[in-house]
C-alpha cells in the first residue's frame, strides 16, 4: 500500500509538472492575447516529433536544445502571420483559427510520420534505474523529466517575477496600451510570449516523447486535459493552473492504480444485478474510469465554483 | 430589418412579401420532392440523405454559435445520444411490437437530445465565451469516453445496430429502399428547418441574439443570460438529436464515432464555412462540406488536410463564411455597381488559382514521398498525372507558389480599391451598405 502511494505520488507529481509546463504557456498566452490557443497541444506534439527526428540524426541531447526553439519559431510565426490578422474578427475567430491549425498540424504529422507510434527511445545515458523503492525500480529518465520541469518552472518564476523582461510582460498583460506608450513594441512582446509558450510546450513534448507514446494522436489525447487544467485552475490564473495541474496529475495517476469498483467496495453485500446496463456501472473499476476523471473534476468544479479554483469573476 | 420594411409597406405589398416568404418554403419542398427524379442513382440518393441530416445538424449548431454566440466543441454529444436512443428505441419497438411507425423515431432521438441537453446544459451554460467552449469540450470527452466504458448500452467499439424495416408499417412503407429513406430525411429536414427558422422569430430567438451581442444589457433589462443560453442549448440539443436519429436510421447502426470529437469538429466546420451570420448559412455549409468530403476522398488521400487548410483560409479571409461573402455583394447589386468589381475579381482569380495549384502540387508531391515512397514516382492526384521524382515538378510547384503569391497580393489590393469605389458609389446612390 505504501509502495503504491509513494510511486503514484512520484508519477502524479511528474505528470502534473508536465501538464504545468504546457498549461503555463497556455495561461500566459490566454491572459495576454485573450485567446485560448487550441493548437497548444499540437505544438507539444510537434516538439515530440521534432525531438524524435533530430535525435535520430544527431542524438537526444542536441534535440532537447534544438527542437524547442524550432517549434517556438513556428509558434511566433503563427502568432505574427496567422493570429494577428484574425484578431480584428474577434475571439471566436481566433479560437477557430487555432482549432483549424490543430486539425491541420495533426494531418501534417500523420503525412510525415504516419499514424503508428514512432520508436522514440530514452537516451542510453539515462537508461538505468535511479533507485529501488519497495522492489520497484524507478527509472532515472523519469527523475530527469521531473528535474527539467522543476528547473523550467523555477526559471519561469524568476524571469516573470524578478527580471525586467518579466516586469514588462506582466505590465503588457494588464495595460498593453500604457506599455506601448512607454516605448515598448507590444506586438513583438506578444509574439515573443507566444513563441516562448509554444517552445515550453515543445520542451514538454521532447522530454515526454520517450517516456509516453509519440504518436500522431497524442495532441488529441492531451489537448482536452490541458483545457480542463486551465478551466479548473481558473482561466488566466498561473497559480491556479499550477494547482490544477498537480491535482489532475495526482488524481489520474492514483485512479489508474486503484483496482476497485462499486461491486468490490460492497464485497459480498453487493447485489448481483441481472440488468446489463446497471451491472456495467456497478462493475466498472476506478482504473477504467481514470481517463475521464479530469472531466468529472471539471463538471464538479463548475457546479461548486464556476470561475475555477483561483479564477476571478467573469468580467 | 425586413420586419420594419414590411410594416412600413402598403397592405398590397405585404401580401406580396408574405407570398415571397411562403414561396421560398414551398419551392424548397418542391425541389426536395423532385430531386430524386433528376438524380436517380443510388449514390446520389445516399448523398442527399447525408446532406439532409447534415443540414439539420448544422442548423441546430447555429442556434448555439450563430444566434446565441456560444462556440461549442461538443455538439455531437446530443447528436450521438439521439442516435443511440433511436437505435435502442427501434429495437424496443420491434421487439415489443409497439404501434410506432419509423417516421416517428426521429422524435425519440430529438427527445433524447433534449433530455441530455437539459441535464448537461445547465452546468455547461453557466459560463459563456471561451470558458463555455472548453467546458463543452470537457463534457464531450466525458460522454465519449463513458461510451467506451458502458459497453452494454453503447456497444463498445462495434456499436449497436437495428433493423429499420421491422417496425409498424403505415401505408405499406417498409423503408427498406434508399428512396424511402431519402423522403423520410427530406420530410424531417423541411420540418426541422421551418421549426428552427420559426424559433429565430420568437421572442426567445431575439433574446438569444441579445445575449450574443450584449449579455450585460440583457441582465439590466431583467433577463438572466444563463437561462436564455440554457434554453437555446436545449433547443439545439433537441434538433441535434433528430439529426442523430435520422443518421442512425440511415445507417441502421449507432457507434461511439457518432459522439466523438471528429463529428463535433465536422459540424463546426460545416456551419462556419457556410456562414453563421445568416439562417441559410449552415444549410449552404452542410451541402458544401458533405459533398466536398464525399467527392474529395475519391480524388486524394489527404483530403482532410485540404479541408483543414480551407477552414483556416475561411477563418482568416472570409469570417462571414460563404453566405457572408455572397451577401456582401447585395448592396452593390442593388446599386448596380457590381460591374466595377467583377473585372478585378477575374484578374485576381488567375494568380490565386496558380498559387493554390502550386500548393496542391507541392502537398501531393510531399505526400507521395512520405506516405508511399516505394511506389512508382509517376503518381496521380485529382485525376492528373505527374512525376513526383522529377525536378521539373518541384520547380513548377515552387514557381507557382512564389509567383502566384506575389501577383495575388498585388491583384487583391486592386480588388480592394475597386471595392471601395463601388461601395462609395453605392452609398451615394442611397443604398445602405
Amino acid at each position: 500500500m505504501l509502495e503504491l502511494i509513494v510511486i503514484s505520488t512520484l508519477n502524479g507529481v511528474l505528470y502534473g509538472m508536465l501538464l504545468f509546463l504546457m498549461a503555463s504557456g497556455l495561461t500566459v498566452i490566454f491572459s495576454m492575447l485573450g485567446v485560448l490557443n487550441f493548437a497548444h497541444a499540437s505544438f507539444y506534439m510537434l516538439g515530440a516529433f521534432f525531438g524524435f527526428q533530430i535525435s535520430r540524426w544527431i542524438g537526444f541531447w542536441p534535440a532537447l536544445l534544438i527542437a524547442p526553439p524550432l517549434v517556438g519559431a513556428i509558434g511566433a510565426a503563427v502568432e505574427r502571420y496567422g493570429l494577428r490578422p484574425v484578431h480584428k474578427n474577434g475571439h471566436v475567430a481566433e479560437l477557430l483559427f487555432t482549432f483549424g491549425l490543430a486539425f491541420a498540424i495533426e494531418e501534417v504529422v500523420q503525412i510525415i510520420w504516419g499514424k503508428s507510434p514512432v520508436d522514440f527511445r530514452v537516451p542510453p545515458l539515462l537508461d538505468f534505474p535511479a533507485f529501488t523503492i519497495f522492489s520497484t525500480n524507478y527509472p532515472a529518465y523519469k527523475m530527469f523529466m521531473l528535474l527539467v520541469s522543476i528547473v523550467i518552472f523555477a526559471g519561469l518564476l524568476i524571469t516573470l517575477k524578478k527580471t525586467r523582461i518579466g516586469l514588462i510582460v506582466q505590465a503588457a498583460l494588464t495595460h498593453p496600451h500604457m506599455v506601448g506608450h512607454l516605448g515598448h513594441n507590444v506586438g513583438r512582446i506578444f509574439m515573443l510570449v507566444f513563441g516562448v509558450g509554444t517552445a515550453l510546450a515543445a520542451v514538454a513534448g521532447v522530454i515526454a516523447g520517450p517516456a509516453l507514446v509519440t504518436q500522431s494522436n497524442m495532441a488529441g489525447l492531451l489537448g482536452p486535459i490541458l483545457f480542463v487544467v486551465v478551466v479548473v485552475g481558473g482561466l488566466g490564473s498561473l497559480p491556479g493552473a499550477f494547482i490544477a495541474s498537480l491535482l489532475i496529475g495526482l488524481v489520474q495517476t492514483f485512479a489508474v492504480s486503484i483496482d476497485g469498483s462499486l461491486a468490490s467496495a460492497f464485497g459480498p453485500l453487493a447485489p448481483g444485478y441481472k440488468n446489463p446496463f446497471v451491472a456495467d456501472i456497478w462493475n466498472v473499476t476506478i482504473a477504467q474510469i481514470a481517463p475521464i476523471m479530469p472531466y468529472f473534476l471539471l463538471v464538479l468544479i463548475l457546479i461548486v465554483r464556476p470561475m475555477g479554483l483561483l479564477g476571478k469573476r467573469e468580467s | 430589418m425586413s420586419d420594419l420594411s414590411n410594416a412600413a409597406a402598403a397592405p398590397g405589398s405585404l401580401g406580396a412579401a408574405k407570398f415571397r416568404f411562403y414561396g421560398w418554403w414551398i419551392a424548397t419542398a418542391i425541389v426536395l420532392v423532385v430531386l430524386p427524379y433528376i438524380f436517380r442513382s443510388g449514390g446520389a440518393l445516399t448523398a442527399f440523405s447525408l446532406v439532409g441530416i447534415s443540414i439539420i445538424f448544422s442548423l441546430s449548431y447555429n442556434i448555439l454559435l450563430g444566434q446565441t454566440g456560444m462556440l461549442s466543441f461538443g455538439h455531437a454529444v446530443y447528436y450521438g445520444l439521439g442516435g443511440f436512443l433511436a437505435v435502442h428505441g427501434m429495437n424496443l419497438i420491434a421487439g415489443m411490437k409497439l404501434p410506432v411507425p419509423l417516421p416517428l423515431v426521429p422524435l425519440i432521438g430529438g427527445l433524447a437530445g433534449l433530455f441530455f441537453a437539459a441535464i448537461l446544459g445547465w452546468v455547461s451554460t453557466r459560463r459563456s465565451g471561451t470558458a463555455f467552449a472548453m467546458i463543452s469540450l470537457g463534457v464531450a470527452e466525458l460522454v465519449a469516453s463513458s461510451a467506451l466504458i458502458l459497453r452494454s448500452f453503447f456497444g463498445g467499439e462495434a456499436g449497436i445496430s437495428a433493423n429499420r424495416t421491422k417496425l409498424l408499417r403505415v401505408f405499406d412503407l417498409n423503408f427498406g429502399s434508399q428512396i424511402q429513406i431519402y423522403y423520410l430525411v427530406a420530410f424531417w429536414t423541411l420540418i426541422a428547418a421551418i421549426a428552427m427558422y420559426a424559433l429565430t422569430r420568437t421572442p426567445l430567438g431575439r433574446m438569444c441574439n441579445a445575449v450574443r451581442d450584449n449579455p450585460e444589457r440583457v441582465q439590466f433589462v431583467g433577463y438572466d443570460p444563463h437561462v436564455v443560453r440554457y434554453l437555446a442549448f436545449c433547443f439545439a440539443g433537441f434538433f441535434a438529436g433528430i439529426a442523430g436519429a435520422l443518421a442512425a436510421i440511415n445507417f441502421e447502426i449507432a457507434n461511439s464515432a457518432y459522439l466523438g470529437a471528429v463529428q463535433s469538429g465536422t459540424v463546426l466546420f460545416a456551419t462556419y464555412i457556410g456562414g453563421v451570420g445568416f439562417f441559410i448559412g449552415p444549410i449552404v455549409g452542410a451541402v458544401f462540406v458533405t459533398l466536398l468530403s464525399l467527392g474529395l476522398s475519391d480524388l486524394t488521400s489527404v483530403w482532410q488536410l485540404y479541408f483543414g487548410i480551407f477552414f483556416i483560409a475561411v477563418v482568416m479571409f472570409a469570417p462571414g463564411g460563404i453566405t457572408g461573402l455572397l451577401m456582401m455583394h447585395r448592396p452593390l447589386l442593388k446599386a448596380g455597381t457590381l460591374g466595377r468589381v467583377l473585372p478585378s475579381y477575374l484578374i485576381a482569380f488567375v494568380p490565386t488559382l496558380a498559387m493554390v495549384a502550386g500548393l496542391m502540387l507541392a502537398i501531393e508531391t510531399i505526400v507521395h514521398y512520405t506516405v508511399n515512397s516505394d511506389e512508382d514516382p509517376k503518381t496521380k492526384a485529382f485525376g492528373i498525372q505527374f512525376d513526383a521524382s522529377s525536378p521539373i515538378t518541384w520547380a513548377l510547384a515552387a514557381a507557382l507558389i512564389i509567383v502566384g503569391f506575389f501577383l495575388a497580393r498585388k491583384t487583391w489590393t486592386r480588388v480592394g480599391r475597386a471595392w471601395d469605389d463601388a461601395t462609395t458609389v453605392a452609398r451615394e446612390k442611397g443604398v445602405p451598405a
